[in-house]
């Protein structure tokens, strides 16, 4: 194996272009690996990990670009530095002209902006986030590892200033209409929905749209915003807006695990609502005391239920949907069981692009008494100490960092998803593949379309030995979409895998086949 | 109005700071999207970023 | 008032004052009788300052080009016995309102432009433009070159410049602008406009025919005669600028051939350096890259003041000299644009419909975004006895905006 890298200081790109580019370049037949990065201290870690560890590269700037290359043939690596500069200009000169290099630039060239989005690396999406609340914008922060307590400064800067701090961390927001970030098109419509989630808002909004209904607002908090040092400064916000918002009539709360004392501070505002409110705070065990008005889910798919309840339309359309979706039954007994000389297969992987999905899924499989592990695990002790090699039940975030450093989320690249099923699927204890497609702005183009070859390589592998591979999947999105629900559920179920209306039947479906077979357990 | 209500009463103009991508899908709903080429300021020198923060 | 905006008003003073600039031609005189503090055995340089131990090749021989002609030395290792010895004094330009191209020496019997700046009343000078002495060569040709412009050009122009009483440089600067000119190494247009205003003076002011022919046959001929006047407008119509309290624009930008060096308005007199960088250019057959010294010169004041690399957008006929596309001159022009305080409202680009040049290089914008002044240049060899040898694109290095902005927190942030 040969390697080969060049250096190209002051070149800064952001990471999506960069990360278009190394695809392209790691489909270039005959290349191994490549890496087209900022030289950042990660991606310098990075690229040492695959053997780059020159003293140039050591001595490179977060500012200047670096292209390395594995592949067997030094020609071949020679050849493609050498066309480097083709890639990376075709597409960034011209278009650029007309950009501004500041924030205060953009801010007095177009002094009506209200929203400023802030999708750079984490260490300095806090300062443009300051800078555009001092400017008196509202901002939406997808950047993630913002320290915690920029976060917080933030928050109060904007809670003082009246103006919303969406993130960090934050995916999606929908705003009159308008999605932000990762969104489904959906109908605008009397539900408002504050949520920690990217995905959890995603999928709420898709569901209550293929319920008929829509969505007035939907404000992304970014995920600790319910974490106590936070204390939900935009949860809380995002409440009195609704609240007050002529055109909202149900509020929907979704989130992941929240602080003691900031579930006691949601709890009293919920109270003062004027407004019936339904949450879904995943994780919580006991219930809130939030007043009559307020109803408890225990999953999306139930928010969405009692939300529509609390409308007064009836939820069956949607949620009583069925468990076939191809004139088949669901397969009565467990599915690998008719494996022979091998031990039995009996075991579910999950392989989540959706952060939120994976806690869902995992939630509803220890509801039923069924231990999981993960890499984000609900329970610690069943972390798994390598997220690549995964153990009896196991759920994978993919979104994780651990997989998305230097590369690009699952929501957008499918290679890593790709890979790991193929992996899942030469493991002879595995019968059941859980999957999630998420649909909308900013996602893949086909995302179902770039796993189909994976799952049918996966299933013949399974039948090459013996066993059956079932595959469950869930698609969060709408009509409305570019990629099209219904097409990307149709080459799903052409491929044989089983499609639920939502994540969490996806889920709870799995827990019944698992069920129904020999219980999971060992022994 | 309120500086915050008037945020979702009002069209949105947006400013798109970093990955393209989300300016560019904005864009396609019909938002007016102000771009700011970014890369790290003062190349990541944090003595710089914090005379920056008081002076710019 | 915040510190930002005590910087905001102080920085639109020091462009207002840029822009205010009204340089006229209103002598050309021996160096000695008009410039403060040029007396004796002194010769004044290009850059900032530097002891003669450090200076590079092309700088040395300039030095020793210069000695010679004013005879304090019958030979070369004579000359550089003596400038080593430390008993001619080397200073900076800069620090007698004067600027010069390259090595920039300016010695007391060389005749210089005489520049003053009517809005404000202030005067600069520059010596003239020449591609051998200044490049380091102490050729006998090349000195030549000097007794020929102290015998004969100079005292011919004076006479014309003294016969017109004065000769008003902006309106040839803005329509050379609007010529394809960028005034740092593109000065087809210029010069032929200031030949023109010369000749009809000149004739009257009764010079010889000898004298007059071959001062308008060294005009017509030289495509770099407006470099000089060019450079002591920009010294003139920069200084006013000087030592504005909190103002964060660059007032000066000067190489010496080792190193960089920059001052800026509200810091005073003081220098902010590093490295000379090497210039990306093209050379004269016979010469290579590796012969290249490093960036030189106090031209780079014609950037200070929003013209040469800052304007390569509108002359797209110097990207024969310094290579690349039109698109890309139009992209230099662009970004220098997001560096700058505001644009000239007189100093016009017909390529950008007419927009102006970008203006007042305001230091945290540098840091800020990393985008450093781009000079379009001319490049010396790295030793000593050479001409010119090509010219390119450099870039001010980061490191002086930098520093100064350093001094900058130290000086207004308590």
């Amino acid at each position: 194996m040969a390697s080969g890298y060049l250096i190209r200081k002051n070149q800064y790109y952001d990471s999506v272009f960069l990360m278009r580019v190394a695809r392209a370049l790691s489909d270039e037949p005959g290349v191994r690996e490549c890496a087209v990065v900022m030289a950042t201290d990660a991606n310098k870690e990075l690229l040492a990990g695959l053997g780059i560890r020159a003293a140039e590269v050591s001595a490179a700037r977060p500012n200047d670009l670096v292209v390395a290359i594995l592949a067997n043939d030094e020609a071949l690596i020679a050849r493609l530095l050498g066309e480097m500069d083709a890639r990376l200009t075709s597409s960034s000169q011209a278009v650029r002209a007309a950009d501004y290099r500041s924030l205060e630039a953009a801010c007095a060239a177009q002094p009506q902006a209200n929203l400023v989005v802030i999708s750079t690396p984490g260490a300095y999406a806090g300062r443009e986030a300051r800078k555009a609340l001092e400017q008196g914008k509202h901002v939406f922060i997808f950047s993630d590892n913002v320290p915690l307590e920029q976060e917080v400064e933030l928050k109060q800067l904007g809670r003082a200033r009246r103006r919303l701090v969406m993130g960090p961390d934050c995916g999606t927001s929908l705003i009159g209409g308008v999605g932000i970030g990762f969104a489904n098109r959906v109908r605008r419509g009397p539900v408002g929905i504050i949520g920690a989630s990217g995905t959890g808002i995603q999928e709420f909004t898709s569901l209550i749209h293929q319920a008929g209904s829509g969505i007035s607002h939907a404000i992304g908090t970014g995920s600790h915003d319910l974490a106590d040092a936070v204390g939900g400064i935009t949860t809380l916000m995002a409440l009195d807006v609704l609240g007050a918002d002529p055109a909202t009539e149900v509020i929907a709360v979704i989130s992941k695990p929240a602080g003691a004392r900031t579930l006691e501070l949601l709890q009293e505002r919920i109270r003062r609502c004027p407004k019936p409110v339904i949450g879904c705070l995943l994780g919580l065990k006991t219930a809130l005391d939030a007043g009559p008005r307020f109803v408890q889910a225990r999953t999306i798919d139930q928010a969405v239920e009692r939300t529509l309840a609390a409308l007064g339309v009836t939820s069956a359309l949607l949620l009583r949907m069925p468990r076939k979706e191809k004139g088949e039954e669901i397969p009565p007994r467990f599915p690998g069981e008719e494996g022979r000389g091998v031990r039995s297969p009996r075991y579910l992987r999950g392989l989540f692009a959706g952060g939120t999905f994976c806690f869902q899924a995992q939630q509803v499989l220890w509801d039923a008494g069924i231990p999981v592990y993960s890499n984000t695990p609900l329970d610690s002790r069943y972390r798994l100490t390598n997220p690549e090699t995964s153990l009896e039940h196991s759920i994978i975030d993919m979104g994780d960092d651990h997989f998305t450093r230097g590369k690009p989320h699952p929501m957008i690249d499918a290679t890593e998803r790709r890979k790991r099923i193929l992996q899942e699927a030469n493991d002879p204890e595995v019968a059941i593949l859980l999957l999630d497609f998420i649909l909308g702005e900013m996602a893949a183009s086909d995302p179902v379309g770039d796993l189909i070859p994976a799952i049918r390589q996966a299933q013949e592998s399974a039948a090459r030995r013996g066993g059956r591979l079932t595959v469950v999947a869930s698609v969060c999105g709408t009509d409305l979409d570019v990629q099209g629900l219904d097409r990307q559920k149709a080459m799903l179920m052409e491929a044989g895998v089983y499609v639920l209306p939502s994540s969490a039947q996806a889920a709870e479906f799995c827990r019944d086949l698992i069920q129904r077979g020999e219980g999971g357990r060992d022994g | 109005m309120d500086d915050l209500m008037a945020l979702f009463t009002g069209p949105l103009i947006a400013i798109n700071v970093g990955v393209r991508d989300f300016g560019l899908a904005l864009e396609q709903q019909d938002v007016q999207v102000i771009y700011v080429d970014w890369s790290p300021p003062a190349g990541g020198d944090q003595e710089m970023l914090d005379l920056l923060d008081q002076l710019l | 008032m915040d510190i930002k905006q005590q910087i905001d008003l102080a920085n639109q003073e020091a462009v207002s004052r840029l822009i205010q600039g009204d340089p006229v031609l209103a002598d050309i005189a021996p160096a000695g009788q008009v410039i403060p503090g040029l007396q004796g055995r002194m010769i004044l340089h290009a850059g900032p300052p530097i002891p003669w131990s450090a200076m590079c090749g092309a700088m040395r021989g300039a030095l020793i080009g210069i000695t010679l002609f004013e005879g304090w030395a019958s030979s070369v290792a004579e000359a550089e016995a003596l400038l080593a010895s430390g008993e001619v004094s080397l200073e900076p330009n800069h620090h007698h309102q004067a600027v010069g191209p390259m090595a920039g020496t300016i010695s007391p019997s060389l005749p210089v432009f005489v520049v003053e700046n009517r809005a404000f009343g202030n005067r600069a000078f520059c010596r003239n433009v020449e591609g051998m002495q200044q490049f380091g060569d102490y050729s006998e040709k090349a000195l030549a070159g000097l007794r020929f412009w102290r015998d004969v050009a100079a005292p011919a122009m004076a006479a014309a410049v003294h016969q017109a009483g004065g000769i008003s440089l902006k309106p040839i600067i803005t329509q050379a602008l609007q010529m394809g000119d960028e005034l740092h190494n593109r000065h087809s247009a210029s010069s032929s406009l200031f030949a023109n205003a010369l000749a009809i003076p000149m004739i009257q002011a009764s010079v010889p025919q000898p004298q007059l022919l071959q001062t308008l046959g060294y005009m017509i001929g030289h495509n770099l005669l407006f470099l000089g006047l060019a450079m002591a407008a920009g010294k003139a119509i920069a200084d006013p600028a000087r030592d504005i309290a909190c103002s964060t624009v660059v007032t000066a930008m000067c190489r010496n051939g080792t190193e960089f060096g920059i001052r800026v308005s509200g810091l005073g007199d003081e220098w902010f350096t590093a490295p000379a960088p090497k210039v990306d250019g093209l050379y004269v057959p016979g010469y290579r890259e590796e012969d290249a010294g490093l960036d030189m010169g106090d031209s780079a004041i014609t950037e200070t003041v929003g013209w040469g690399g800052f304007v390569l957008g509108g002359a797209p006929g110097i990207l024969t000299l310094v290579g690349g596309t039109a698109e890309q001159a139009l992209a230099y022009t662009r970004e220098m644009a997001h560096i700058t305080v505001t644009r000239h409202p007189h100093y016009l680009m017909p390529a950008f419909d007419f927009e102006g040049a970008p203006l007042g290089i305001d230091i945290r914008k540098v840091v800020q975004t990393g985008i450093t002044p781009i000079i379009d240049t001319a490049i010396a060899h790295r030793e000593s006895g050479h001409p010119k040898i090509g010219g390119g694109l450099v870039r001010a290095p980061l490191a002086c905006f930098k520093k100064a902005l350093a001094r900058f927190g130290q000086k207004y942030v308590s």
